[in-house]
């Protein structure tokens, strides 16, 4: 058991920083909310899509950055390729296979993937992490322009994040002693 | 969707085909290869006797087949964990079970027709002909979906072991023995009732197959 007694709720427009130190339970309380692993008791609820980004983006190492993307473009009926990849500096990189891009890079083709999808919820993993500072503040901006519209944000990073009215949850407030488990 | 689905799955099993893709190599050949390997190295083994070979040469051809079917299972639904396809792909609704089913059929794509194909040097090489020619070929055509689908459950299984492509090959031969029992013991007793019973089994298991590699995924998750 990582974390109990952790209540939150985000309504639309509200942003989430979730802080703890590494293995307090950060990712895991996000692939819990995502539905991709299930509490031990309680339960999350999401209403509206669901748009995840981890370190693992899903984008195929063999195939070219535009190509990998495409796919997921395609199943979310994206039609506004080319404005994504502008945004997120990587027009030059399409025909780049994947397994080529650095870690940074890596990071903005995650990024685009997720704004593709045009989820309600966005639910990010360290998005900071490995991106130099101009890209930094190209999330922050992403992130307020998403909210701005209504969208939900709830972002686990160990970088400040500069973002309107950002709530935070330090997942250290939750973590259960270790008396209770022994 | 599915369509989609299939379609990129496709492409990571005949990377050649996959048009965008910069290099994967031979994956998809490479089990044909194997297994036309294998029907060549037999009479050089047992010796160019045509009597033997004939009376032999069915049940090389589906113990190569099925050595074959084990060559991609390593990189069947590993990678995908790792890569977390199948992640984005549930938080988009699909479930496991569709996404396994449609991996099977990709699967089953890439290595059955092409084994079919491949049947006939093989055959050539091994002295068969007619009658047992046509028994090889359609248990194949039975017998291999059962393969695909029987690979399929065990990639699942070991998707999150280490050892996980070792150990696969291990577990799919004693689950293939039906299918290889029937399949080449319809070539020796010239019988195509038993093909019946191999494209029974291979029902079975495909029907089986997307709900168990389905639980196995969503278990290691």
């Amino acid at each position: 058991m990582l974390f109990r007694r952790l209540s939150l709720e985000l309504g639309a427009g509200e942003v989430c920083h979730v802080t703890g130190a590494n293995g307090s339970g950060k990712t895991t309380l996000i692939r819990t909310l995502a539905g991709l692993s299930d509490p031990y008791a309680g339960e999350a609820l999401c209403e509206g899509s669901v748009g995840l980004l981890n370190e693992r983006i899903g984008l195929d190492p063999e195939q070219t950055l535009g190509g990998a993307l495409d796919f997921w473009f395609a199943l979310d009926g994206c039609s506004d390729r080319m404005a994504v990849l502008e945004r997120l500096r990587l027009s030059e990189l399409v025909d780049v296979p994947v397994r080529y891009l650095s870690t940074g890079q890596r990071k903005r083709a995650g990024l685009a993937r997720l704004l593709g999808q045009k989820a309600d919820i966005w639910l990010l993993d360290e998005p900071l992490s490995g991106l130099d500072t101009a890209s930094q503040a190209l999330v922050d901006e992403l992130v307020t322009q998403h909210c701005a519209g209504g969208g939900i944000a709830l972002i686990a990073s160990h970088q400040a994040l500069v973002v309107p009215d950002l709530r935070t949850l330090a997942i250290e407030d939750f973590v259960v002693p270790p008396e209770v488990l022994s | 969707m599915i369509a989609r689905l299939l379609k990129r799955d496709l492409a990571q099993f005949f990377p050649f085909a996959g048009g965008a893709n910069a290099g994967g190599g031979a994956g998809a050949a490479l089990p044909v290869i194997f297994f036309v390997a294998v029907a060549m190295l037999y009479p050089f083994a047992v010796g160019p006797d045509v009597n033997t070979l004939a009376r032999t040469g069915g049940g090389v051809v589906w113990i190569a087949a099925l050595l074959a079917a084990i060559l991609p299972l390593d990189r069947l639904v590993a990678r995908d964990i790792e890569l977390g396809h199948f992640d984005q792909l549930r938080l988009r609704g699909v479930t496991e079970e569709v996404m396994m089913a449609v991996r099977m059929l990709a699967h089953w794509i890439s290595f059955g027709p092409p084994l079919i194909i491949a049947a006939f040097p093989a055959a050539a090489l091994l002295q068969l002909e007619g009658p047992s020619l046509h028994l090889v070929l359609i248990g194949l055509l039975a017998g291999t979906p059962g393969l695909a689908a029987i690979g399929l459950i065990i990639a699942a299984l070991t998707a999150s072991l280490r050892a996980g492509a070792a150990l696969s090959g291990l577990l799919l031969i004693p689950l293939a023995l039906p299918i290889l029992i029937f399949g080449a013991g319809a070539l020796a007793r010239q019988d195509q009732a038993s093909i019946g019973f191999v494209a029974a089994i291979s029902l079975g298991l495909v029907a089986l197959a997307p709900f168990a590699a389905g639980a196995a995924i969503r278990a290691v998750r």
